[in-house]
């Protein structure tokens, strides 16, 4: 008897805030993970057209001839399509909850944060934060990768692709906002997945904020790099 | 000193509730916010008016039930309870706005009072282990490490009082709820039952109508007892293990 009921709260526990939390740090998790490798990517810029282009056509051939042409990348697409269904699915989910957990007409009519204010906005920021960046993403898949978007002239090569675009200055500034809106959800996102994941411990916690910290930073200016060399005529 | 209070007042729990504006003069600072309180509804009484009703109990800062939200943050200024909030901490003028906690899950009562047998439900759920009592056991039969000792302790100063509830954006009461998981999960006594704990008490939690944590972290900076962020990790921890544990039984 005991057993069983413990087997039903387990499965109700299946659907709790603390596991919907947990899909929401591994996917995040799995998408940090893309992001760096994606970073190092882009950074073979410096190595002039033929290694971008290389690079980009060498990933299409990774695990070849086990896998076809492309198998690979489209392996790695559904991965990061599901983390990031997954992820969205969650967050709204999460962002319902509180939402009935103190619905609008209970609103403080005074509200004050007893944290430092930079901390509490890369934390209150996660949700439209993350809008901001689903549709970034979308943005920058239409450009660079079916490059249906194409300012500054459509290539086939990647690497042209790449500099056409970012020697235009608005180009280059919604990359800019679009990174910063990254580095700010991974600030908070980063302590928070492995805070959700059981990592943080007493005396733990300054630490996991530092590394969240510098993660976030060398993300955003590892993926700014690129545009502005290119937009201020570094690499052309 | 000469306060204006604008306290939330709500005749009971299905009637909507108003701002209302109030004068207190000659406040002396050594005096406490509840007894400050105190002053303004002894003159409401003798107008004639109905007084403030809020919750309070021991007033030295342990029972946990006089938690009120001064100035948009859960307990006021300083980081502790109400009761042992004084007015030293205003100055001379000071509009003060008084609210109640504001969560579904600890709806208002009347005034300032809210009902929290949401927390005494979790707690219910499993905050608890379930050993025989009687005459107390020897101090050294069962010996505890005095780091998780400490642990212990300090998660079992929690006093439920909800702060951690009022100031969450979400108002999730995880770090209540981790703090007891924590306290009993530190211990000998407490391990027979940790994994039928932590799923109980984590599904009561959420039963409740509580918000899911986003390790935002007002909690932990409201909380009196000063119960650390890292509860709530270790929450997670003790149920990621219980459900893995699971699949593999
Ligand atoms: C490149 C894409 C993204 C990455 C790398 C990423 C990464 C992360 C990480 C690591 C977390 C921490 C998980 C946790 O709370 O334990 C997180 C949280 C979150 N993400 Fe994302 N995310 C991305 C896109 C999105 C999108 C598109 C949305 C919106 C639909 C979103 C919304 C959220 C929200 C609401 C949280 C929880 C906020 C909190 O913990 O306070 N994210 N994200
Ligand atoms: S964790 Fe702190 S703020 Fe929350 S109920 Fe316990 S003592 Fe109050
Ligand atoms: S009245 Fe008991 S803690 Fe404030």
């Amino acid at each position: 008897m005991a057993n069983s009921t413990l087997t039903k709260q387990r499965s109700a526990a299946l659907q709790s805030s603390v596991a919907l939390k947990s899909a929401m740090a591994v996917t995040g998790g799995i998408l940090v993970l893309f992001l760096i490798a994606h970073m190092y990517g882009n950074l073979m810029v410096f190595g002039g057209q033929e290694a971008f282009d290389d690079y980009s056509h060498h990933i299409r051939e990774i695990g070849e001839p086990m896998l076809p042409h492309g198998g690979a990348l489209w392996i790695i697409r559904v991965v990061l399509l599901a983390s990031l269904l997954i992820h969205a699915y969650a967050a709204f989910a999460l962002w319902a909850r509180a939402k009935h957990a103190r619905p609008a007409a209970q609103r403080y009519v005074v509200r004050k944060s007893a944290q430092s204010p930079s901390r509490r906005y890369a934390a209150q920021t996660m949700r439209w934060g993350g809008v901001i960046v689903a549709l970034f993403v979308i943005y920058h898949i239409l450009h660079l990768t079916t490059n249906h978007i194409a300012p500054g002239g459509a290539s086939d090569s990647p690497y042209e692709r790449l500099v056409n675009g970012f020697q235009i200055w608005w180009v280059v500034l919604s990359y800019l906002i679009a990174l910063l809106a990254v580095g700010y959800h991974l600030w908070h996102g980063i302590f928070s997945a492995l805070a959700t994941l059981g990592v943080n411990k007493a005396g733990r916690e300054r630490a996991l904020r530092l590394i969240a910290t510098v993660v976030a930073a060398a993300i955003t200016v590892g993926f700014l790099v690129p545009p502005f060399s290119i937009l201020f005529g570094l690499v052309s | 000193m000469n306060i204006t209070l604008r306290v939330w007042r709500q005749k009971s729990r299905d009637v909507e509730g108003r701002m209302v504006t109030y004068e207190i003069e000659d406040v002396s600072p050594d005096m406490s916010f509840l007894e400050m309180l105190d002053v303004l509804n002894e003159k409401l009484t003798l107008q004639g008016e109905e007084p403030v009703a809020f919750d309070h109990d021991c007033r030295e800062g342990i029972c946990g039930a006089c938690g009120v939200v001064i100035d948009g943050v859960a307990h006021g200024p300083e980081t502790t309870t109400t009761c042992q909030l004084h007015m030293r901490s205003f100055s001379d003028g000071d509009v003060i706005t008084v609210e109640p906690w504001r969560a579904t899950a600890f709806p208002v009562v009347k005034d300032l009072v809210v009902d929290r047998g949401a927390f005494d439900r979790i707690i219910q759920a499993g905050g608890y282990i379930s050993a025989p009592t009687g005459t107390a056991p020897d101090a050294h039969a069962m010996p505890v490490p005095k780091s998780d000792a400490d642990r212990a302790f300090d998660a079992a100063t929690c006093i439920g009082c909800g702060a951690c509830v009022a100031a969450c954006p979400n108002a999730s009461g995880m770090l209540f709820t981790a703090a007891k998981v924590t306290h009993l999960g530190m211990l000998p006594q407490g391990q027979p039952e940790r994994e039928a704990r932590v799923v109980k008490m984590v599904n009561q939690h959420d039963e409740e109508e509580f918000g899911g944590c986003t390790n935002i972290g007002e909690c932990a900076a409201v909380c009196p007892k000063g119960i650390p962020l890292d509860t709530i990790s270790q929450l997670n921890r003790d149920l990621l293990g219980s459900l893995t544990s699971a699949s593999s039984e």
